[in-house]
């Protein structure tokens, strides 16, 4: 009989995975950093969590440094350090992110009921038991302003975003510089543009195509620009293929390039709904508020989700906050729905 | 018309585009030029309504410091007693600006260099969709968040710097009053300003031409190292542009500072101090109750405020389209 030989399968080395001692040592370190922010706060008359973090990242930080130190060296002892305050940047910026959708989750769900999204505030007052009244007027408002908003800055945007990817003629710089600009123009002077340009000289009164004007100056620019990252990812063969077929510039845009970015153009208009749902105080402004629902774009004054929270808050009572509280939870789902229709689509357009 | 040989007659070439094209070029053209047309609407307007009140006061209305309104019997505004002047709340709103600046910039630093350099891919998948998310938050929720949760922390901390860094001037305080300061604004609005200068710092820091980084890495240099040789050089420029535009949007900021910043009309550099205010949650401040005239006046405010937000804006894009970034 002969024997097979069987193969040596050398198993792969990893050098950059940390080792168990490794692993242990700074397992140590952590739970004696831990240690002495405990006893620390117990012994000296420094009190709160932020003493309990604070003497943590210097206990932590300094032991680690202390151990690379003395096993690795003075290089790898200051990329210990950097790494630590690298990492409790990002736990800094994440933590408010996780701070404020908590709160308004655990704040908000108690003022939810279904009979709020049936009822509007004509026959409660902001005090009254959260069980009264609702906020449809507000549903209601915030969704004819944005509609009408949308139908105003979609045609604007796109066609901006047009003329800077497929015409490029002379003004591509300017234009492209405006639309930043535009960009970082604070709400309230949205606001008190439409308030100055068309409630003083023609209107006279607050209505809710007033609102969605104000809100169509915000809404430009993030539907202008998501849309210009979008056109500029179509790849140019395909325009080329439209032209030596003989199509005209017209046909080609129209026919090929609007079409094969058509998910893209749909992810800038969430995102530009996004951008404007939430808006405050252009409305305060324009579309004054009202407790009652109003179907006419045109004519009274109109409500939306943040005048109510606004007024809700700004009364101060218990039941008032707790509407205010359950009407950001609204609101936020609300762009939270929004904003993960526009990943799903944009990561659907890139597999 | 079909030739002797059957092949269809020779077009004739033309570079000239046709009717379709020039109605085309013509109509996106018309569209590309809204926003130029908006802007330009924006400040005629402004400065059409708050037109007589700038003439009025002149460069005083930037320099003055106080705000009241005198009507005389006919209802006509008495001038020798009225005063319009934003310095106090044009002086609030850099403030505010800036410490939310000194408190966001190095976080949003740090987070960019963790997100770009140490996160594990689906790690940094999910934190840089939350942050994008918290770009899209409403500033009114920001407001309310701010009041409610974050107050009573960052009254602590106020205290915190009062005593131990009490001799610096900013920190001084003849009333120990800590509620609704500048200080806590400027928190609220570094939390706000945190996505973009976060997102902007990892756009430029992604940038980072690779050969240049694992070169570094091929010297031997740890993650650290690198990041200082290669990555800090070449993005510094990125992040003082994204900073520039977090300024810009925390200048422009209304809702959030008007729910958190007690609004007293002085100048107030003491920023523990629970008085302050910035123009645009002036404007919304007194717009309820503001007469004819006053309301030219809070146009004027609105102008300035444009102005400056337009350009630091504009300083702020240009750096960073120039290091790279996308800008915003």
């Amino acid at each position: 009989m002969t024997t097979v030989q069987s193969a040596v399968v050398v198993k792969p080395t990893r050098p950059w995975l940390a080792k168990p001692s490794q692993r242990l040592q700074s397992v140590g370190v952590f739970l004696l950093a831990l240690a002495i922010s405990y006893g620390v706060v117990a012994v000296t008359p420094m009190k709160g969590k932020l003493a309990y973090a604070a003497i943590f990242f210097i206990a932590f930080t300094a032991l680690d440094y202390l151990l690379s130190y003395f096993t690795l060296g003075k290089s790898a002892a200051k990329d210990v350090v950097a790494r630590g305050f690298i990492v409790s940047g990002m736990v800094i910026v994440t933590a408010p992110i996780l701070s404020i959708l908590v709160t308004v989750l655990l704040r908000g769900y108690k003022g939810i009921h279904a009979s709020m999204f049936t009822t509007d505030m004509r026959a409660s007052s902001m005090n009254d038991p959260v069980a009264s009244g609702g906020l449809m007027h507000a549903l209601i408002g915030t969704f004819l302003m944005v509609a009408i908003a949308l139908i105003i800055s979609v045609p604007l945007g796109i066609l901006t975003a047009l003329y800077l990817t497929e015409i490029r003629g002379r003004f591509t710089k300017p234009i492209a510089f405006l639309v930043q600009a535009m960009s970082g123009v604070p709400s309230i002077v949205a606001g008190l543009f439409i308030l100055s340009a068309l409630i003083y000289t023609v209107a006279h009164a607050y209505s809710g195509i007033m609102g969605s004007l104000a809100l169509s100056i915000l809404m430009i620019p993030t539907i202008a620009r998501t849309s210009e990252e979008v056109l500029l990812l179509i790849p140019p063969d395909l325009r080329e293929a439209g032209v030596a077929l003989g199509g005209t510039q017209w046909r080609t845009v129209a026919l090929v390039v609007v079409p094969a970015a058509r998910s893209g153009l749909v992810t800038a208009m969430i995102l530009g709904i996004a951008r404007v749902a939430g808006e405050t105080a252009p409305l305060l402004l324009v579309a004054g508020g009202s407790d009652q629902n109003n179907l006419n774009p045109f004519h009274g004054p109109m409500a939306s989700l943040p005048y109510y929270v606004w007024k809700a808050y700004s009364f101060g009572s218990i039941e008032s906050v707790r509407r205010a509280w359950a009407g950001i939870l609204v609101l936020l789902v609300i762009v939270l729905v929004l904003f993960t229709a526009a990943r799903f689509l944009s990561a659907r357009k890139g597999k | 018309m079909p030739s002797a040989t059957g092949l269809p007659q020779r077009r004739e070439l033309t570079t000239k585009p046709r009717f379709s094209d020039k109605v085309f070029r013509t109509v996106v053209t018309t569209g590309g030029l809204s926003s130029l047309l908006i802007l330009g609407l924006i400040f005629s307007f402004l400065a059409y309504q708050g037109f007589s009140i700038l003439k009025m006061e002149g460069f005083h209305f930037i320099t003055g410091s106080n705000w009241q309104v005198v009507l005389d019997e006919a209802g006509n505004i008495d001038k020798a007693n009225t005063a319009f002047g934003i310095a106090p709340m044009l002086i609030g709103t850099i403030l505010c600006a800036l410490i939310a600046l000194v408190v966001a910039v190095p976080v949003s630093v740090l987070a960019a260099l963790y997100l770009t350099f140490y996160a594990p891919p689906a790690l940094k998948r999910f934190l840089v969709s939350i942050i994008d998310l918290m770009a899209a938050f409403p500033s009114i929720l920001f407001g309310l968040w701010g009041f409610f949760i974050l107050m009573p922390s960052v009254e602590y901390w106020a205290k915190l710097l009062h005593k131990y860094l009490g001799w610096i001037p900013f920190f001084k305080m003849e009333v120990p009053v800590f509620t609704r300061s500048p200080f806590i604004a400027g928190v609220v609005l570094a939390i706000m300003v945190i996505p973009i200068v976060t997102s902007i710092s990892r756009e430029v820091f992604a940038q980072t031409p690779l050969d240049r980084v694992q070169a570094a890495y091929a010297l031997g240099a740890s993650r650290w190292a690198m990041i200082r040789a290669v990555v800090i050089p070449y993005g510094r420029s990125g992040v003082v542009g994204g900073a520039m535009l977090g300024l810009g949007r925390a200048m422009g900021e209304t809702v959030a500072v008007y729910t958190v910043l007690n609004i007293v009309y002085q100048v107030n550099w003491h920023i523990l101090v629970g008085a302050g205010g910035n123009v645009a949650s002036m404007i919304l401040l007194k717009f309820g109750e503001a007469g004819a005239q006053e309301v030219k006046a809070l146009m004027g405010a609105g102008l300035v405020l444009f102005l400056l937000t337009l350009l630091v804006n504009s300083i702020a894009n240009a750096i960073v389209l120039r290091s790279g970034g996308k800008g915003r």
